[in-house]
């Protein structure tokens, strides 16, 4: 096994890998492949983020919980992209989460959006699951050793995530006219946001082999999502794409106060550990 | 299993029975005949128990959107959910005694059930999701433990798993204070604030003084209750006057002796008019408790209608398939 290709991973008990362990390995990737790592790292943090809300707000105990453990699952996939990224430039998880500002952030502007209600974070949800789902079934096959194990744990977590989504898709679609009305008008918020998570640029062209082309999830995310739509009684809504840019650092109005929560006490006591 | 019956003569032969486990010191089933008095005062400790750590989940769940690491906002999120699954598996066994979990929680949100008075202080600090752990989690730990004996087999159950989590919430929160101690001094400073708010509220969460605490002695005869509110205090004082050395910090109370005559830890007064008040519904956080428990439930109620109701059509066509499969046949 050559060095680029050598895993950061060491076996732990259980065969969890742990953001830990990716940190002791000391594998550092070039730094394309940093910035990559970085998109996946955000996406999650930045989800995690916003599904942490929900704990102790959900409209059932059980949801506290399930809403939880996504965004834990989330958080743990965050750890461990950023992790590696960081090694990049030597940087920490939390020197990458807590001590860049807006436009060095490569999230996606879907998962910036806010939460609404509970069908609206439902139907992020459906989108963020579906796409994560597709990338790290592709991801396990990298060239990167270190980013496929990472993708090998995560694509476990997030076929709960998928199944988590869905369910409540039907539930509400198919539940009572409220709940129908509430899951359309979520479905028209959040679509505007989905294109931009399939759109190729330089990065991921020159990654050929390391990184999976978001354009080439389309085709099986749009199957999956009229396969449900269908069931749910429900239609892919046509409405404008938003113009997107997370990748490249332009992110919408809401990243600047989803950071300036996240960070804050981080900020406050710079150099501290905790 | 026993079959309840009108006559006197039975009532009194299943009474029998009941103090005969009792005096063995076995377990109650939820299918076995129990007093009245009994079912009452467990229902309405254990969904006070539920919704303790409902409630509870409040003062922490406003610091997982700021921990100051990845981590520990890993941490805080794994401890805020397990809360959310003792509140489960606590109503679980309350349910048994024959009381819905809607009907429990519809009390908490009318205000009519209880829930412990030290969820109404504010964690206005990071350093407070270190002091709740080590002192709020451990003051339950020291009340919990001997409940994993209690009488009635469902509640004693529940207890075990959740002390074996509660003891993991215990520990990071000592870490978390540890760390702050050994930190810069403004994070030692703050971790030295948390540990002076917390203290005389966590000694108050095991109740009035004994002699102020009149249902006790019925629920030590009946061995939900193993030791009296003062004996739990003055354990859990030995215990974290000891470790709040290693952290490096003072507990705000210079009045604290082991008295050799009785074997007990001793502390200085507490203000349990303060208690008195909180529990009245006047602290500093009661309002805002509610509130956010009462949004939740509400806010969530049209999400719990459509699960209802596509149960139910889902349930119908399968009726309807099984009709048409027996028509066919």
């Amino acid at each position: 096994m050559s060095e680029s290709n050598a895993s950061a991973t060491r076996i732990t008990p259980g065969n969890a890998l742990r953001p830990e362990d990716i940190a002791a390995s000391g594998v550092k990737p070039t730094g394309a492949v940093g910035e990559y790592a970085l998109r996946l790292g955000d996406d999650a943090l930045i989800l995690a983020q916003r599904l942490g809300w929900w704990i102790s707000r959900a409209p059932e105990l059980e949801e506290d919980v399930a809403l939880g453990n996504i965004a834990l699952d989330q958080i743990g996939h965050a750890r461990s992209f950023l992790t590696y990224a960081g090694h990049a430039w030597d940087k920490t998880e939390d020197d990458l989460a807590y001590f860049r500002g807006e436009d060095e952030f490569r999230s996606a502007h879907l998962v910036e959006q806010p939460n609404g209600d509970f069908a609206r974070t439902i139907a992020r949800q459906l989108v963020i699951s579906q796409y994560q789902y597709d990338l790290y079934s592709r991801l396990v096959n990298s060239a990167d050793a270190t980013l496929a194990a990472i993708a090998a744990k995560a694509v476990k977590e997030v076929d709960y995530h998928r199944d988590h989504a869905r369910q409540w898709v039907l539930r509400l679609a198919l539940g009572t006219d409220e709940s129908r009305r509430r899951m359309i008008e979520g479905i028209l918020l959040t679509w505007p946001y989905v294109g931009e998570l399939f759109e190729d640029d330089e990065l991921v062209t020159s990654l050929d082999g390391v990184a999976v082309k978001p354009s080439s999830l389309r085709a099986s995310f749009d199957a999956e999502i009229e396969a449900l739509f269908s069931e749910a009684e429900l239609e892919v809504p046509d409405v404008p794409a938003s113009v997107g840019g997370g990748r490249q650092g332009r992110h919408s109005e809401h990243l600047g106060y989803i950071l300036a929560e996240m960070q804050v006490l981080a900020r406050e006591h710079p150099g501290a550990t905790w | 299993m026993t079959t309840a019956t009108d006559t006197p003569q039975d009532l009194t032969a299943e009474q029998e029975q009941f103090d005969r486990l009792i005096a063995e010191d076995s377990r109650i089933e939820p299918r076995d005949w129990m007093p009245e008095a009994y079912r009452k005062t467990l229902t309405r400790q254990i969904s006070q128990h539920a919704h303790s750590e409902i409630i509870g989940m409040q003062p922490e769940a406003n610091w997982i959107t700021r921990a100051p690491s990845l981590k520990r906002k890993a941490i805080l999120m794994a401890k805020v959910q397990d809360e959310a699954g003792h509140g489960l598996y606590l109503y679980s066994a309350a349910e048994t005694l024959g009381t819905t979990r809607d009907s429990m929680m519809a009390d908490l949100i009318a205000g009519k059930a209880r829930y412990s008075s030290i969820f109404n202080y504010p964690a206005r600090t990071w350093a407070d999701m270190g002091a709740i752990g080590w002192l709020v989690d451990g003051a339950a730990i020291a009340n919990q433990v001997p409940l994993c004996r209690a009488s009635y087999g469902p509640y004693g159950r529940a207890m075990v798993r959740i002390c074996k989590e509660e003891s993991f919430h215990q520990r990071q929160g000592f870490e978390i204070l540890l760390e702050l101690s050994n930190g810069t001094p403004a994070q030692k400073q703050m971790a030295q604030d948390a540990v002076n708010r917390w203290y005389a509220p966590s000694l108050m969460m095991f109740g009035p003084p004994d002699e102020d605490s009149p249902n006790s002695q019925q629920s030590m005869a009946w061995n939900i209750k193993r030791f009296s509110n003062d004996e739990l205090r003055s354990r859990f004082v030995g215990m974290i006057v000891e470790q709040v050395k290693t952290l490096g910090l003072t507990l705000p109370d210079d009045q604290i002796r082991y008295n050799d005559a009785t074997g007990r830890w001793e502390h200085g007064p507490l203000d349990w008019n303060e208690f008195k008040e909180v529990l009245a519904g006047r602290g500093p956080c009661n309002a805002q408790r509610m509130e956010r428990r009462r949004e939740a439930h509400d806010g969530g109620a049209w999400v719990r209608e459509a699960a209802a109701a596509y149960a139910a059509k889902q349930a119908a066509k399968r009726a309807d398939q099984r009709d048409m499969t027996v028509k066919a046949a």
